[in-house]
């Protein structure tokens, strides 16, 4: 790759060890991708997990003393005030948090908590070359928002707020954000839900760009951030096209690029059931309601609150929204009803965190989300898939109908 | 015992030499379904489904899955021992790229396609990421 002199120099140390090593990692992407030079950036997103390797890497980032060029907006851990309220929160635990805190804190990250900040704190234009880690954000902030931004680890983006600048490939370059695969779907697509489904059908749309066709001409931003966490839990997807939606594609022409498509999918009513299928255990039993995975928005929010309202769960149920949905939940009178019904609606907190983990160890839950689901499979905990109001009906009675 | 040897040229993608006994995915990976206690590997429907990578010289087409996982599932197995020595991959993605060069485990691409055809779970495997080069060897009895 070719450095500007200020780049080499940051290269060999004279901005610290840490700056070093960000772009020591991002020159290693850059060639193994045969980028040719370092572009800047203006916005950037990390998928901050408070899990050891992030923060094991965060902090040897800080202790050489890096501090982010570009603000990034950050992911979740978990709410620690708010977990150490209501359970015991073991002091391993509690310590990963604060030391996560703490870090990302010095390294000048924002702190959003969000995986979903393209709906609200970081929001990029047309075109603007970006750093975006986070599996519903890539392809949100590319697809929908058309910026440009390869699909980044959370550790790549973070090398990128530091250095301020990314390696140029892949989607930043016209000729790689082209569709090749149409993917034809012919399922009914209802509600959001049909989305969280079609996006799990990553492994057979295949390796690529798809351009889907046959789409409801409205789609709500809840529906395409579930379409872009599930594409890249089943597959890898940084980009895809919506003909309508997707900024650069008016047409399934212009998305193609004027090319013929490499490869034809067709998405059925039968591949959406297997997917469900997949997510459903035999016995309706549920012990738990787990919702937010991503966190969800305050629409989502107000249908729990229809659901709920006047009425007792069964079993445990948790809501995971941002911390501007919590304060909206609680203006509008949400928050009341999830709470009156026994529930809690917790900001700044990821489904993939130690008082879930503990909590839930060996035990049947409902959740919108096969991503969750599928992570936490390795948790020892079973999900059953259903759409929001069925996990909140679900809730109420204790089993899935 | 005889050795039957063979050597194919290969892209570096994350630099090191290392060896082992070759596993052989035809899916993607995500190392976050990975167990990282035993090393065995627990995404339903993957080719490789529980069996352990341990050591190995794990052979796939690429990662698949989200942006801070992959990190942490290599981490994990680093930590207890238990991740593959290298990674021979045919598609390159950010995530696992970045991951790789970030925990040090040696990963390429572009490999000849003959590799394909003569590599077998078992064989012995070298990548040498840095000259760009794999060497398989299969013991025979």
């Amino acid at each position: 790759m070719k450095l500007t002199a200020n780049e080499q120099a940051m290269l060999e140390g004279k901005y610290g060890a840490g700056a070093a090593l960000a772009m020591e990692i991002q020159v290693a992407i850059g060639e193994s991708f045969d980028a040719e030079r370092m572009v800047e950036i203006t916005r950037a997103h990390v998928a901050t997990s408070n899990q050891e390797a992030d923060t094991w890497f965060a902090e040897k980032l800080l202790l050489g003393g890096a501090y982010c060029k570009i603000r990034p907006t950050v992911n979740p851990g978990f709410n620690l005030k708010y977990f150490q309220q209501i359970s015991e929160v073991a002091e391993e635990d509690a310590k990963m948090m604060e030391r996560t805190h703490n870090t990302y804190k010095g390294l000048g990250a924002v702190l959003t908590y969000d995986c979903t900040p393209y709906l609200g704190s970081n929001i990029p234009h047309l075109g603007e070359i970006i750093a975006f880690s986070e599996s519903s954000a890539t392809p949100y902030v590319n697809a929908v928002w058309g910026a440009r931004s390869n699909r980044e680890a959370s550790q790549s983006a973070l090398c990128a707020a530091i250095t301020g600048v990314v390696p140029e490939f892949g989607l930043l370059l016209d000729e790689n954000r082209k569709g090749d695969i149409l993917v034809r779907v012919e399922a009914d697509m209802k509600s959001d839900f049909e989305y969280q489904l079609l996006g799990f059908t990553g492994k057979k749309i295949g390796i690529g760009v798809p351009v889907f066709v046959g789409l409801p001409a409205k789609i709500s931003p809840e529906a395409l951030m579930n379409l872009g966490a599930q594409l890249n839990t089943s597959g890898a997807f940084g980009m895809y096209h919506i003909p309508g939606i997707t900024p650069e594609a008016p047409t399934p022409e212009v998305a193609f690029g004027g090319k013929k498509p490499v490869r034809e999918v067709v998405i059925t009513n039968k591949d959406l059931k297997e997917i469900l299928e997949y997510f459903s255990p035999a016995s309706g039993t549920i012990e738990f309601a787990l919702l937010g995975c991503p966190l969800l928005t305050i629409s989502q929010v107000r249908d729990i609150a229809l659901v709920i309202e006047n009425k007792k769960l069964k079993v445990p149920m948790f809501v995971l929204v941002n911390s501007l949905t919590k304060e909206l939940a609680k203006r509008m009178g949400y928050l009341d009803a999830i709470r009156e019904a026994g529930g809690h609606l917790v900001e700044d907190t990821c489904m993939d965190q130690p008082p879930f983990w503990h909590s839930f160890k060996g035990k049947v839950g409902v959740t919108e989300s096969p991503k969750c689901a599928f992570y936490m499979n390795r948790r020892e905990m079973t999900y059953i898939v259903r759409d929001i109001e069925t996990c909140v009906e679900a809730a109420i009675k204790g089993e899935v109908k | 015992m005889s050795q039957d040897q063979n050597v194919f040229k290969c892209h570096k993608i994350s630099k090191g030499v290392a060896s082992g006994e070759a596993l052989v995915s035809q899916d993607d990976m995500n190392f976050y379904m990975v167990e990282p206690s035993t090393g065995i590997v627990v995404d339903r429907g993957n080719s490789i489904e529980g069996r352990n990578i341990t050591g190995t010289v794990l052979i796939f087409r690429g990662g698949k899955g989200s942006s801070v996982v992959m990190a942490d599932g290599l981490y994990q197995l680093t930590m207890t021992k238990r991740a593959p020595r290298a990674m021979i991959i045919k598609n390159p993605e950010t995530v696992l790229v970045a991951s790789a060069i970030v925990m040090k485990i040696p990963l390429v691409d572009r490999v000849d396609p003959k590799f394909y055809d003569t590599v077998q779970d078992g064989d012995l495997v070298e990548v040498d990421a840095n000259q760009g080069i794999i060497t398989v060897t299969r013991k025979q009895a």
